[in-house]
């Protein structure tokens, strides 16, 4: 899929590592946008860094200097029974040392901090983002991937930043400061150095290109690790009782290979890379030293300066494996930004208006206008929706499986925005509604009740955090979960575990219900929130939801009739639109789907 | 507990009470990092925790940290095993890189001492060459050892991280359910990714850097010794303080670093929940809550990684600080030596010139030593998990008998949720006592299915009905009692052969990332024609909606894939139960989401597939209880009869108070009950 330079690409495209030119160019180019964002608010701090580690490598390079003046000056000068330079030489390497090691921990203090604040901020961006963008997008992007962008891709990014910052700054000086020293000392020798840099600039371009690719593959690889493990552990029940171990196995087996080849030959450009910079470092020593020589000879160098020259010419070259490192893990790390920023670049098809209108308090009138929506562009599941809710109402809405029911529910508590047409509540479009107040008026119960880890106060408490424990209790109590929490171990502080491995199917969508009912929102809408339920928990929550949905508006999807029997008001629908409309005892009454429905339903009650 | 740690961050996306909880059932790990990492590995660990209950969690380690660590990266020899010799052969191509590194400016010397001093003035220009030649030839050496180095030990390392991530996974797979409740999969995640890269990385820089450093400041510092007496001694005497340090370093590092790879596997498991949970999250528009727990949580591993970064300057300064104050000295001191002439300049111009090579070395020393503690935190989480022992294992002589009729038995069937201590309790202290009593779920269950039986499982929601059928498959074991297929005990058949027989369909069905037909056929016998089975399962469980998916049977489903609704979930669920053609077939209430039409017509498929087949299936409603042919009732724990769904609504009223929404149950008299209510069945809803 190629997308329009000028639309945003986001996370299209995304497993795809071989960029063409303009491609790799404009994902690079936006992956470094974000690393410059993450680092503007922290510029002080880091040109602070790059303060302290310039004055720990100064500290440093001072050492030899002052050994050989305490050699130089200080032994003559003792002999002569002067002790003063001598024992001043070694006062000051002793606070160049303690310089030295104070700068040290300095910045390695700073540049954690850096690295971390710069962490915990893409980590926030990118949590703040999953959560914002909408279902439709969770839909096709898997949690895994979405896992491996806030573990995997950040570990690279961590790497760099841990090691990166000090690497660099101080290996970039030193290379400065020996350059020019070396200018100063030879200028011929300096142009030695210079003729140096086409090799090596040569040797990045190579290493910058592959690198680029294989990085990119690595990120694709490494999501692709995660995705299947977190599937696995997920499922792992199903894993068990299908016997697929072995095949899981191998299909793992794969991808580890795939994730460590690739890892391999990253590696071994590496192993190229930082090698043949040695190499071209070693070579221009001997260059420079070939050039010299016969300098000498002729008389036109003094040997002493040649000799500079060479030590000069050797230690330039010294932090080159360093900033090959860096070169490295900087590579690495843009990859992974490339893949956050891609994920950060995604905009949520369902989001707030830019002007919207407070609806503090919403009476529940629902309203749909020539509705139409469809997943995707080609599919069409409500082709013009038109209908009424008034506020207070009970609607259940009923028919089979893919008739459109659920995504009515959707559209009400705005999980998707319509195709076309309006969908008011309380007169307002749902889309220029605050979501804050949409959330607070709209709150949807769903079949799959999950529970967080944790306990279940805080479970329950989800729908409103600011509720105390009585509040919570009574609504546990309303819906019928309260017997069932105070029999367990330790009450409502029992720790539901992973994916509420402790608690039923049916506990779960009652702890589920009790939220809904703290939540005490205006529009409640139940999407075959009861079908675990046994028939005295269904009766319980019937009860409960006469007093629930007295005075709210509530839209009811269930395939039991008993719950429908409590509606105001039965809607029928067939292939996205409304076939039958009316109270249920007036359906029942007629010849309907309804009343088949329900005399079938009747039949197979006891 | 210790009341400095930064406590457990629920991680509940929904609540903002960020208190430190100090009940048990905690998952975060690392409050007590230290004595984790006393116990190297975890594994053999009892001996030594319990031998000091009233131990400070905080209390240093009271073993040598070196041994600790030696002990713990011993346990990687098996995954290093096929690695040494190119690992040996890696570390002398570093040696020999270092030694080059050292030679260039020794030919340096020479050169212009020797030829080039001699040329001057003459036309001998051979000797220069020569010079120059073997300058360039030590150069070319060093970098081709170092590319050496690198080839030798990129393929291991790599290689050593996928073995081990592979065996993790495959023990995580063998592992029980009961394992899995009780790890955060982000704990399991970090592990198998975060921990392995840091190992990789590791082994195939910090290992080789660590030998080489370490040979170089030894070698170093015995030339020093060698060259420079009293001076070198002297210079030595500066290690013991660093030794001290180190020692201090190393226990406090050990604890952080622990609890940030801790903490970075909670952020984890937090991330993983809110994506999974991100329906209940936009229903209740929580997701700025979960934001706000999620940044403390993440603030938290900042701040460890601060202190952990704090300690390490502190460290690093420590190190270098003594070795240069330590030169600095001894510059005053040999000024003095060579004056009184004890010393010569040469001499102390030498040892100088190898102090100044010893001393980036000890330098590095800090980084190397904090990435080989890290790593070795790493290696004890890793083991923490490949060290549990799986408690729902083969039997060492599986039994298989040549015709399974299906005739199941549960005996005396007791079961109670292994209450076992959570990870992190695990290593705090395994003899802890336990706080109360284990709840029984089943209390002495006796119940048999006769082959080719469709028997209901019957009974209020969390009396453990889904619990009583996961023990027939082995997804759990039995606490006490026997299960017996064809009355042999489940536990004596191997796991694999076990599925075989039993086929499960869960209430929650788990779909795969694969097409329809995969996931249908995921548990279906090889050999057979697929095709038919894939058809005549989608008959069974009604679930023909797959023809008419965008690529039909071959259209990829699961997170990876297209979404279905619950209703479609369930049935290809079921579907999926049925192709797997089993002998026994357990069935988890398995029409729940299904609609009133579609029940029926599952119902009349099933109940002409299952004619031969043993069925148990978990009923909450009349429609499902009709497949079956008898009825079981399961209450307090215990099977209260047993009889046809007919016989029973007459007979047993508890019974009729969970089946039937006819009946109001407050009238329901006591007078016709063929068992007295119990107590749990007198409160209404419980």
């Amino acid at each position: 899929m190629r997308a329009v330079p000028v639309t945003p690409r986001g996370v299209t495209d995304e497993e795809n590592s071989h960029l063409d030119r303009a491609d790799s160019r404009l994902v690079r180019r936006r992956s470094l946008r974000l690393l410059g964002s993450l680092l503007a608010p922290l510029k002080r701090l880091f040109v602070l860094t790059v303060v302290l580690v310039v004055a720990a490598q100064a500290a440093k390079a001072a050492g030899p200097a002052l050994i050989a003046r305490a050699i130089d000056v200080g032994i003559p000068a003792a002999q002569d029974g002067s002790w003063g330079p001598a024992v001043l030489t070694g006062a000051v390497y002793v606070v160049t040392a303690l310089v030295a090691g104070a700068a040290t921990a300095g910045y390695i203090r700073l540049a954690a901090r850096v690295s971390q604040s710069i962490l915990l901020d893409l980590r926030q961006r990118v949590f703040r983002q999953t959560q914002r963008l909408s279902l439709e997008f969770h839909e096709s992007y898997t949690s895994g991937r979405i896992i491996s962008r806030q573990t995997a891709d950040l570990d690279a990014l961590k790497e760099l930043l841990d090691s990166g910052i000090t690497s660099l700054a101080s290996g970039f000086l030193y290379m400065m400061f020996v350059g020019i020293s070396l200018f100063l000392l030879d200028w011929q020798a300096g142009l030695v150095l210079l003729v140096a840099v086409i090799p090596v600039w040569l040797i990045t371009r190579w290493f910058q290109k592959r690198s680029q690719v294989l990085y990119r593959i690595s990120r694709v690889a490494s999501a692709r690790l995660i995705v299947n493990f977190v599937e696995t552990m997920t499922g792992i029940r199903a894993v068990h009782a299908f016997r697929r171990e072995d095949a899981n196995n191998r299909t793992y087996a794969d991808l580890t290979e795939e994730y460590r080849h690739n890892n391999a030959r990253t590696m071994g450009l590496n192993g190229i890379y930082d090698p043949a910079l040695q190499l071209t470092g070693n070579v221009t020593v001997a260059v420079a030293m070939a050039f010299g020589a016969f300098r000498v000879l002729d008389g036109q160098l003094e040997v002493g300066v040649l000799i500079a020259t060479l030590l000069y010419t050797k230690r330039f070259f010294q932090p080159v494996g360093q900033m090959a490192m860096f070169y490295n893990s900087f590579q690495s790390a843009a990859a992974a930004l490339e893949k956050i920023s891609g994920l950060l670049e995604e905009v949520p098809t369902v989001r707030q208006a830019e002007r919207p209108v407070p609806l503090p308090t919403a009476s529940g009138h629902l309203r749909f206008e020539h509705v139409r929506f469809g997943y995707g562009k080609d599919s069409v599941v409500l082709p013009d929706l038109d209908l009424d809710v008034p506020a207070g109402q009970t609607v259940a809405l009923v028919g089979q499986t893919g008739a459109g029911k659920s995504t009515v529910a959707k559209l009400v508590s705005r999980f998707y925005d319509v195709t076309g047409g309006r969908l008011l509540l309380d007169g307002v479009d749902l889309r220029e509604v605050t979501m804050r107040d949409l959330r607070r008026a709209v709150v949807m119960v769903t079949q799959e009740a999950y529970l967080f880890s944790g306990t279940v106060r805080d479970n329950i408490a989800l729908a409103r955090p600011d509720a105390d424990d009585a509040a919570i209790e009574a609504a546990a109590r309303a819906v019928g979960a309260h017997d069932f929490i105070t029999a367990l171990p330790e009450g409502y502080d029992s720790d539901v575990n992973k994916r509420g491995g402790r608690v039923s199917a049916g506990q779960r969508q009652l702890i589920s219900f009790a939220r809904a009912f703290l939540a005490d929102p205006a529009v409640l809408i139940l999407d075959e929130a009861t079908s675990s339920l046994d028939i005295p928990g269904e009766r319980l929550v019937q009860r409960g939801l006469q007093t629930l949905l007295a005075d709210r508006t509530a839209i009811i999807i269930a395939h039991r009739l008993s719950t429908v029997a409590i509606a105001d008001r039965v809607l029928v629908m067939s292939e996205g639109r409304v076939v039958e409309d009316g109270a249920p005892e007036d359906l029942i009454g007629g010849t309907g789907r309804y009343a088949a429905l329900h005399q079938a339903w009747q039949d197979s009650l006891v | 507990m210790p009341s400095d740690h930064p406590g457990r961050q629920r991680t509940d996306p929904s609540t903002n009470r960020t208190d430190t909880s100090t009940d048990s059932p905690s998952h975060s790990a690392g409050h007590t990092a230290t004595e984790t990492a006393d116990s190297a590995g975890g594994a053999t660990a009892g001996a030594s925790s319990s031998a000091r209950p009233g131990s400070t969690p905080m209390e240093p380690s009271a073993l040598p940290p070196s041994t600790a660590v030696v002990a713990t990266l011993a346990r990687l020899y098996p995954f290093f095993r096929p690695a040494i010799p190119r690992f040996v052969a890696g570390m002398l191509c570093a040696l020999g890189a270092s030694l080059c590194a050292l030679g260039i400016p020794q030919a340096l010397r020479w050169a212009v001492d020797g030829p080039l001093m001699g040329a001057v003035g003459s036309s001998d220009r051979t000797g220069i060459w020569q010079a120059i030649a073997l300058v360039l030839g030590l150069g070319v050496l060093e970098a081709g050892l170092i590319a050496a180095r690198r080839a030798f030990i990129l393929i291991p390392g790599t290689k050593v991280e996928a073995s081990m991530r592979l065996a993790l996974f495959r023990h995580l797979q063998d592992l029980p359910s009961a394992f899995h409740d009780q790890w955060p999969g982000g704990q399991l995640l970090s592990r198998s990714m975060s921990d392995l890269g840091m190992l990789r990385r590791w082994l195939s820089f910090g290992l080789v850097m660590l030998v080489v450093n370490t040979s170089t400041i030894a070698v170093g510092i015995g030339l020093m010794v060698h060259g420079g007496g009293w001076l070198g001694i002297a210079y030595l005497a500066g290690a013991l303080p660093v030794i001290w340090f180190s020692y201090r370093f190393s226990s406090r590092f050990r604890r952080i670093s622990r609890l940030s790879q801790d903490q970075a596997g909670d952020l984890a498991t937090t991330v993983e929940e809110s994506v999974h949970g991100i329906r209940v999250l936009k229903a209740f528009g929580r997701g700025r809550e979960a934001y706000q727990n999620f940044s403390v949580q993440a603030d938290q591993l900042r701040r460890t990684e601060m202190n952990k970064a704090r300690t390490l300057g502190a460290f690093t300064f420590a190190i270098t600080a003594i070795s240069e104050v330590m030169l600095g000295l001894c510059l005053l001191a040999g000024v003095w030596l060579a004056i009184e002439g004890q010393i010569s300049v040469g001499d102390l111009v030498a040892f100088f010139a190898t102090a100044v090579v010893v001393a980036g070395p000890v330098e590095q020393l800090g980084h190397l030593v904090s990435m080989t503690l890290y790593a070795k935190t790493a290696v004890d989480r890793y083991f923490e998990v490949l060290d549990s022992p799986n408690t729902v294992a083969d039997p060492e002589h599986p039994r298989r008998p040549d015709e399974v009729r299906g005739q199941v038995q549960f005996d005396g069937v007791h079961f109670s949720y292994p209450d076992e201590p959570t990870p992190d309790q695990t290593w705090r202290d395994p003899d802890r006592p336990r706080e109360r009593p284990r709840t029984e779920v089943l209390d002495g269950i006796d119940l048999e299915i006769r082959p080719g039986e469709t028997m209901a499982l019957v009974g209020l929601t969390g009396s453990g009905k889904s619990t009583l059928i996961s023990l027939v498959p082995r997804l759990f074991d039995v606490t006490a009692g026997t299960v017996r297929i064809d009355g042999v005990d489940v536990r004596d058949y191997s796991r694999h052969h076990l599925r075989e027989i039993v086929s499960i369909a869960f209430e929650d069905s788990t779909l795969f990332s694969a097409t329809v037909r995969e996931n249908v056929l995921l548990g279906a016998p090889q050999g057979h024609d697929g095709e038919e089975d894939l058809q005549r399962a989608l008959t069974v469980a009604q679930a023909q909606f797959a023809h008419a998916l965008p690529r039909g049977v071959d259209t990829t489903i699961g997170e990876e894939g297209l979404s279905l609704s619950g209703g479609q979930r369930q049935r290809l669920a079921l579907a999926r139960a049925v192709a797997a053609r089993p002998r026994v077939l357990v069935l988890d209430d398995p029409l729940s989401a299904l609609d009133v039409a579609t029940e029926e017509a599952v119902t009349a498929q099933l109940r002409q597939e299952l004619a031969g087949t043993t069925t148990l299936v978990v009923a909450h409603r009349p429609s499902t209880v009709a497949l079956a042919d008898r009825v079981a009732v399961l209450q307090d724990g215990r099977i209260s009869a047993v009889g046809t769904h007919t016989d029973l609504l007459a007979t047993h009223e508890h019974y009729r108070f969970v089946i039937s929404s006819l009946v109001d149950p407050v009238s329901a008299g006591p007078e016709d009950a063929a068992v007295p209510p119990s107590t749990r069945s007198a409160e209404v809803g419980f």
